[in-house]
């Protein structure tokens, strides 16, 4: 426990010293995808009244919000985790203090899920804003954000730690991240695609948790009950942390 | 009791063998060293002692502790300088001690005030507050050093602490290191350098591919498998082994490298004389002090590289 | 333009001799893509707008229904996003190209100071680049015009037409991600592009027509660079001609001739310290 909250401590250090940036996209991202998309784009689906029974903004806010996580959650769990393997070496430095591995990549892990969960904040902060939240659910976004980044990016850290070069993340953004941000039902319903597509949607976990956080800020019923999407990313996570631990303990133990 | 102990020490990748069945003792407040050329397997022994390698086969007690089961409590009573720098460049000197400092479970007020103390030990005090990213190679170095020491380690391991240093960074390096065995603090190093071996070691062991080949007091090795002096000839490259021919039964021992041929000798000028007297004339010729380096020669067959 | 008219004689003495060296420069990028096994992985790029066309051409599309031309023809959405998708890829790639991989060599590797031990100028090594990054983005537009033809949201008139012009938007976002390069301080600073380029693809006509915005945010738009290529490339391959057509080149042209003119030389005094 005491090296978990160390690790995390560690990269808080860091992190305080490179926040600015981040900080200022996670705000500045959602403010413009919703007007960009949910107002402008909006604009002219609400005009034809088609199937999706809420404005065009309110429907894509949620998605949008979990989208959020699930890219910064990702890219937090690639290009850093290589870093402490290969440029920095930080996780070998944290090793040779008494600190065991499972620790180095809770710690890790735990700050990534921190990161999400500021984007995910802000960007429901600004959803509010623009009236895009109708039920008093909202909040619950917070821990499905949180769970979607677990979900996502637990697995990407057996990944990085994995992969040899940096050069193999552009296969998670171009395989994993992006398809799922156009198809798992964020900006038009997954029902709206071939059947094989639609399975593919339900494999993902972004869409479980689009569904959930759809279920809580417009207040709606989700798509399964809503167990059965908590429950199929914690497999997610149940999966994913021993192979990220292995990969770890591959890359720290020999 | 000794502080490390290792019997039969094996570590394999795969197929490949870098560390082939090794017995070293290192006693309380001494300073040993692993002498080596690359890829003779020192790191690789290094990382087994550190705790964050687990030896293939043999026996390994550090502390008396087992490495793979006590772990977390041999490595925090270690210091440990890695052969790379690994420092974080976005985070200041003084930040990178401390963040250092929490894994050890060092409360923050302690680990600043020591961390602030070692930084004036290692003499980069003025530069607590800044990046690391500007600082140069050697100040980086000492940095590390000073990062091994925040948990007042009883055992320091430091894997090549002065390659690629200038000559006055280096003693400072020595010197400082010096300071920690005065204090009774026990140095685990590996050097390419036999002048940083014969400062600081009291005693060492030389490998080679895996292996221990010689082992004892810098002086003990110099005595018992070189000579008293050594004369260097050089005669052009072309043609050393005639002018071997022609030296045979100069001096104890004769060795032919690419560029020059070594005469092992008890007196290097009677030596000298003696060369002459076949009617030879190199273009050059060098009498000096045996060195480790011609140990190394003699039990490896070749010469150090950097 | 005066500044290309002033610059292209000069720059037509020299061509052979610096043409040849930059060409050295991007030969160094082939061979490293290829050396590394991910010239697979530079192909699968091209999925990416693939993806996003049907997303958001057919998926978002069958929301939208139809949308209005400049010329007062209305098309449907796939129609009307497939070029503006192009146009923003093309410079999505020409930035990240230049800008990043410009500026990861300069800081880090210190790979130009070897190269400009030799006699290829900073000019050169910049133009070098480009022609790599262009090669790249040409590839994947081309690729894509292919299926927009496919899926009959072209002529192949129109593709033709279209491929200089999505070139044209690499090469002139190509120059301006280099010159930016040249003021990154540190990777944070990415931070910043990300959100800007992100911007320029929502807001330069690309999801929905400018006129649908405010007239404010509507003369900010035109401003930008993107809303040009997306302009241009959506009148290649919808067909539109109009005499506008020769403002948004100009605007490209300039902005290619102008950045690559200042990244040169403060790639110059930013190396040859
Ligand atoms: N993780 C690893 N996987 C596979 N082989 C390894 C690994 N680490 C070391 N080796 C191999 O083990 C051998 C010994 O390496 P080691 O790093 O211990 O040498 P060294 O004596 O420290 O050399 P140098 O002086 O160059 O630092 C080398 O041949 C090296 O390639
Ligand atoms: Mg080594």
């Amino acid at each position: 426990m005491g090296g978990t909250v160390a690790v995390l401590g560690h990269h808080l250090t860091i992190y305080r010293r490179v926040w600015r940036g981040s900080v200022f996209t996670s705000f500045l991202v959602p403010v413009l995808f919703l007007l960009g998309m949910g107002i402008s784009v909006g604009g002219y689906v609400d005009e034809r009244q088609g199937p999706l029974g809420v404005p065009y903004l309110d429907f894509i806010a949620p998605g949008l919000l979990m989208s959020t996580a699930l890219q910064v959650a990702v890219s937090e769990a690639m290009w850093p985790v290589f870093d402490g393997f290969a440029w920095s070496r930080r996780y070998e430095v944290m090793r040779t203090a008494p600190v065991r591995t499972r620790d180095i990549l809770l710690g890790h892990v735990a700050f990534v899920q921190l990161r999400a969960l500021i984007a995910v904040a802000g960007f429901l902060l600004v959803m509010t804003l623009f009236g895009a939240v109708h039920s008093a659910l909202a909040p619950l976004a917070l821990p499905v954000g949180v769970l979607v980044g677990c979900a996502t990016s637990i697995p990407i850290f057996g990944y990085s730690a994995h992969v040899k070069s940096e050069n193999m993340f552009a296969v998670v953004m171009r395989f994993g991240v992006i398809p799922m941000t156009l198809f798992a039902g964020v900006f038009f319903e997954v029902g709206a695609m071939p059947p094989a597509a639609r399975a593919l949607a339900y494999v993902s976990p972004l869409w479980h948790g689009v569904e959930l956080a759809r279920g809580a800020t417009l207040g709606v019923d989700t798509a399964w009950s809503w167990p059965l999407h908590v429950g199929y990313l914690l497999l997610w996570i149940a999966v994913g942390w021993p192979l990220a631990l292995r990969q770890f303990t591959r890359r720290l133990d020999t | 009791m000794s502080l490390i102990e290792a019997q039969g020490l094996v570590k394999r990748f795969g197929d490949f063998t870098a560390v082939d069945g090794i017995d070293v003792r290192v006693e309380a407040g001494e300073a040993f060293g692993f002498l080596g050329p690359n890829g003779a397997g020192k790191s690789s022994t290094m990382r087994m002692v550190g705790c964050v390698s687990p030896p293939t086969d043999g026996q390994l007690r550090i502390f008396g502790m087992d490495p793979v089961r006590d772990g977390p409590a041999i490595r925090s009573r270690l210091g440990v300088c890695p052969q790379q720098d690994s420092l974080d460049l976005e985070l200041t000197c003084l930040e990178n001690l401390t963040v250092y400092a929490r894994y050890f479970g060092i409360p923050r007020k302690v680990a600043r005030e020591r961390a602030r103390e070692l930084l004036d030990f290692v003499q980069l005090g003025d530069r607590a507050d800044s990046p690391v990213e500007p600082l140069s190679g050697g100040m980086k170095r000492r940095l590390v050093i000073a990062r091994a020491l925040i948990n007042e380690p009883e055992i320091v391991l430091l894997d090549e602490p002065t390659t690629g240093l200038d000559p006055q960074a280096r003693h400072l390096v020595w010197e400082r290191l010096f300071r920690l065995k005065q204090r009774g603090v026990t140095l685990v190093l590996t050097t390419h350098y036999m002048d940083e071996a014969e400062q600081l070691c009291d005693r060492l062991v030389v490998m080679d591919a895996g292996k221990i080949v010689a082992e004892d007091a810098p002086r003990a090795l110099i005595e018992r498998y070189s000579t008293r002096e050594v004369v260097e000839l050089r005669f052009g490259l072309d043609g050393l082994d005639t002018y071997a021919d022609k030296l045979a039964g100069v001096g104890e021992r004769l060795e032919v490298l690419p560029d020059r041929i070594l005469l092992y000798a008890a007196d290097g000028d009677d030596a000298v004389a003696q060369v002459h007297g076949r009617g030879l004339t190199p273009s050059s010729v060098l009498v000096r002090r045996s060195t480790l380096e011609d140990v190394f020669l003699h039990l490896t067959g070749r010469t150090l590289v950097d | 333009m005066v500044t290309t008219a002033l610059a292209l004689p000069r720059a037509a003495r020299r061509i052979d001799e610096g043409l040849r060296r930059s060409l050295a420069v991007t030969g160094r990028n082939a061979t490293l893509a290829r050396h590394l096994g991910y010239w697979w992985l530079l192909a699968s790029g091209f999925f990416e707008p693939l993806l996003y066309l049907l997303s958001i051409g057919f998926g978002v599309g069958a929301l939208v229904g139809e949308l209005p031309l400049p010329d007062g023809r209305t098309v449907p959405y796939a129609e009307f996003v497939a070029p503006a998708m192009l146009a923003s890829s093309a410079m999505n790639g020409a930035i990240a190209e230049s800008t990043m991989n410009l500026f990861a060599k300069m800081k880090h590797m210190r790979l130009y100071d070897a190269v400009l031990a030799t006699p290829v100028t900073p000019v050169e090594v910049a133009v070098g680049e480009l022609i790599w990054a262009t090669v790249r983005g040409g590839m994947y537009c081309a690729a894509f015009l292919v299926i927009m033809v496919a899926m009959g949201l072209t002529t192949v008139w129109g593709a033709l037409l279209a491929f200089p012009a999505t070139l044209l938007v690499c090469f002139a976002f190509g120059g301006a991600g280099m010159l930016l390069a040249t003021f990154m301080k540190g990777w944070q600073d990415f931070d910043y592009l990300m959100a800007a380029q992100f911007a320029l693809f929502l807001f330069s006509g690309t999801f929905a027509p400018v006129d649908s915005f405010p007239t404010v945010a509507r003369w900010l738009m035109e401003l930008t660079p993107l809303y040009h290529g997306v302009e241009l490339v959506r009148a290649a391959t919808t067909g539109t001609f109009q005499w506008v057509l020769l403002w948004h080149l100009a605007y490209l042209v300039a902005l290619l001739v102008v950045t690559l003119r200042f990244a040169g030389r403060r790639m110059g005094g930013l190396l040859l310290k």
